[in-house]
């Protein structure tokens, strides 16, 4: 895979680059721009603190492989990276700062409207309610955080030097925690799903073992680290000074709030540290830290009654390309996977076929789906999600998403084979050993449909069964999701394509 | 930022701090000394008392010159209070603009020897009072900006009132003076005097204009 692997890694890395140009303003933009803290100080702590998140805490977060994981050819992935960071790159010259992550599942769409694939509405709807509540909630919470922290120094009556200090170290310490947290959950959506062409092999360094998905991790936080170094500043202005000139105390402010309520709103483990101990937990909501961080400087500026100060035009430039990102990172996706198909002949996604046997038919009578409307398709094979639900919609009428997600889950037709040659592929970071001699019981064995193979092991260990879907048991089902994942990639058989025109065939 | 140089930094800015109190510990020194030295004019003319504290004026006034450039070195060199940096310095250095008046005045005093009419004693005096009572409150509320700049506006307040009494008095003494049977020269010279006691309590009024404005820059 060596020099073609390098190339498509090439895209991810473009990622990781456009990643700490804009993100990167996220965490220092305000303490840059308010100069508490240097550039090139904020950049070193950045980079250091993003690799040692990635390499640390981002590694287990690489089997999931973000968003991108949703894309199932190594030629598409390259496309949808390349498109989103494409996306993200042209708003940085624009110095405006944009999520990554939804331009990413914005070149996601444009890859499911190529490949005639379903896209799932809640993503869509996911974004554009991170746009409202996101700022809402930063806003809110950098007002009350200011309102009370300024009250509080007040009374305290510190001197101006000494709070220049501490404001400056709180600054470089949150920082480097925002640092940390970035690489920690961002890194396996830039470079997660080039695990498998990365051409690195694990070592031992000084006692330590040095995986391959650690050295793809650290190469990831380099092409980060430069993006800080050679493009975040222009992102940080903005932030910091183009919104409303902010003081180094309101700057502090902005990047706690923003922690906050990332902390507070997306963190599982919160949710379940939470809910662990019976204490009401709280309700998880998509934020982005991009939109918080503009919601932040927002709210301070309208709690201190300064309107006025704050720059409309350079928030409405703001929003407008928050709006326009995904339907731009669509779009470049959509057309450079009609060029890579066509002009190099890649392999941009594998097919998928949905097909209604009576299993599943079953199964979706077990499952309380609306079998009875759509058992006239049984029998019918669909060469597309699309070109399946719009046979079954026109059956049933509108379902919702999660309906949807369910009936194309059940009928994708795979060709799952238990080959006792694979079982080393099986990450025994992920399985206990009881679980993958378990999943040895079901050698020889051939699957037609991913749940065939779930019941499977489900019949041998009952621990293979997904638990009652509340907030104490989503951990769990979320990790056993990943390691079904994982099984189902690792014994799915794929035909090679011989002949251009039989790439897409079934 | 390492370790070593956010200790060097934290140590840098308690040492700031204590040079800025030790600057401000001076004027309002300079203050009390200046005024001692009328009363030593007043009662016993250009005695060596007098010559004394106008050279103690003079070495505050040294110190208080050495303080100034390193608060000011300082404050570049670790890059602190980048928002409020210059309006410190600017701070600074009209604080230390008095204390050079203070000096510059002392010494005229050794100088120019002026013959004050004993009936006018009380109000000079008076004056100096009010002069050195206004620069002692712009030196309170200068300090109280580093720590608890909302009681500034107090302070300020009370230059301000002192800065008017001190125009009303030299207003009075002026009027003295030239209804006064002294030569012209004579009343022309006491009434520079009389301007230049006068001047120092302009300046902290000055002051005081602009920490107003510092004040409400550092309160948003």
């Amino acid at each position: 895979m060596g020099f073609t692997g390098l190339i498509f890694l090439s895209s991810g890395l473009f990622l990781g680059w456009s990643l700490g140009a804009n993100d990167a303003a996220n965490i220092f933009g305000t303490a840059v721009s308010t100069r508490m803290v240097k550039f090139k100080t904020a950049a070193i702590v950045c980079s250091i603190f993003i690799a040692l998140g990635a390499v640390i805490s981002g590694v287990g977060a690489a089997y999931t492989l973000g968003s991108l994981g949703a894309v199932n050819a190594i030629a598409g992935s390259f496309v949808t990276a390349f498109a989103a960071a494409f996306t993200v790159y042209s708003m940085i010259k624009c110095g405006l700062p944009v999520s990554v992550s939804q331009a990413v599942v914005g070149a996601i769409i444009g890859w499911n409207w190529f490949t005639d694939s379903v896209t799932d509405v809640q993503s869509v709807v996911k974004i554009a309610s991170t746009w409202v509540a996101c700022p809402l909630l930063a806003g809110t919470f950098s007002a009350v955080i200011y309102l009370v922290l300024n009250r509080l120094l007040r009374s305290a009556k510190i001197h101006l030097l000494r709070r220049d200090f501490c404001t400056r170290i709180a600054m470089i310490v949150t920082g480097a925690f925002g640092a940390y947290s970035l690489g920690a959950n961002n890194m396996a959506n830039v470079v997660g799903v080039f695990v498998p062409v990365a051409p690195f092999v694990d070592f031992n360094f000084a006692g330590l073992h040095i995986s391959a998905v650690q050295q793809l991790f650290f190469v990831g936080s380099v092409a980060t680290a430069v993006g800080v170094f050679t493009y975040s500043n222009r992102v940080m202005g903005t932030v910091g000074k183009g919104l409303m000139p902010l003081s180094p105390f309101a700057a502090w402010v902005v990047v706690v709030a923003q922690s906050m309520v990332l902390f507070l709103f997306a963190s599982e483990g919160l949710e379940y540290f939470l809910a662990s101990h019976n204490l009401p937990t709280v309700p998880l909501v998509p934020v982005s830290s991009t939109q918080a961080v503009v919601g932040a400087v927002i709210g301070i500026g309208l709690c201190k009654g300064a309107a006025k100060t704050i720059k409309w035009s350079v928030v409405g430039r703001i929003v407008c390309g928050w709006v326009i990102t995904p339907v731009i990172a669509a779009t470049i996706c959509f057309f450079a996977l009609f060029f890579m198909q066509n002009v190099f002949y890649q392999r941009v996604y594998t097919p998928k076929t949905y097909f209604i046997s009576e299993r599943v038919y079953n199964r979706m009578v077990a499952d309380g789906l609306p079998a009875n409307q759509i058992g006239v398709l049984k029998g019918e094979r669909y060469k597309s999600g699309v070109e399946f639900m719009s046979a079954v919609r026109a059956r049933v009428g509108k379902m919702s998403g999660e309906t949807e997600q369910k009936l194309l889950n059940t009928a994708e037709l795979l060709k799952i084979y238990i080959d006792p040659e694979k079982f080393e592929n099986l990450d025994p970071q992920m399985f206990s050993e009881e679980q993958i001699s378990q999943i040895k019981q079901l050698s020889g064995l051939t699957f037609s449909y991913r749940w065939e193979l779930q019941d499977a092991l489900i019949k041998i260990s009952s621990e293979w069964a997904y638990r009652p879907a509340t907030v104490i048991n989503k951990r769990y089902n979320k990790a056993l999701a990943v390691q079904l994942s994982q099984i189902e990639s690792v014994f799915t058989v794929r035909k090679k394509a011989k002949k251009l025109n039989l790439l897409y065939e079934d | 930022m390492n370790l070593s140089k956010g200790f060097s930094m934290f140590y840098g800015s308690r040492a700031l701090e204590n040079k800025i109190d030790e600057f401000l510990d001076r004027i309002s020194e300079a203050g009390l000394i200046y005024k001692k030295a009328i009363h030593v004019f007043l009662e016993h003319g250009v005695t060596e008392d007098f010559v004394t504290h106008a050279e103690q004026i003079g070495h505050i006034e040294s110190r208080a010159d050495e303080l100034r450039r390193e608060v000011e070195a300082g404050l570049y060199e670790q890059n602190l209070i980048p928002d409020l940096r210059a309006d410190v310095l600017s701070l600074v250095e009209d604080l230390d603009a008095i204390l050079n008046a203070y000096d510059a005045s002392g010494y005229r005093f050794t100088i120019e020897q002026p013959v004050f009419p004993a009936t006018l004693h009380p109000d000079i005096l008076a004056i100096v009072d009010s002069v050195t009572n206004s620069v002692e409150q712009i030196t309170i509320a200068s300090r109280t900006f580093f720590r608890d700049f909302n009681s500034c506006r107090d302070y300020i307040h009370k230059v301000r009132f002192y800065e008017s009494e001190a125009d009303r008095i030299s207003t009075k003494i002026k009027r003295a003076i030239y209804s006064s049977d002294l030569p012209l020269a004579n009343k022309m010279h006491l009434c520079s005097f009389v301007e230049m006691i006068d001047n120092l309590a302009d300046m902290a009024e000055d002051i005081t204009d602009k920490l107003a404005i510092y004040v409400i820059k550092r309160d948003n």
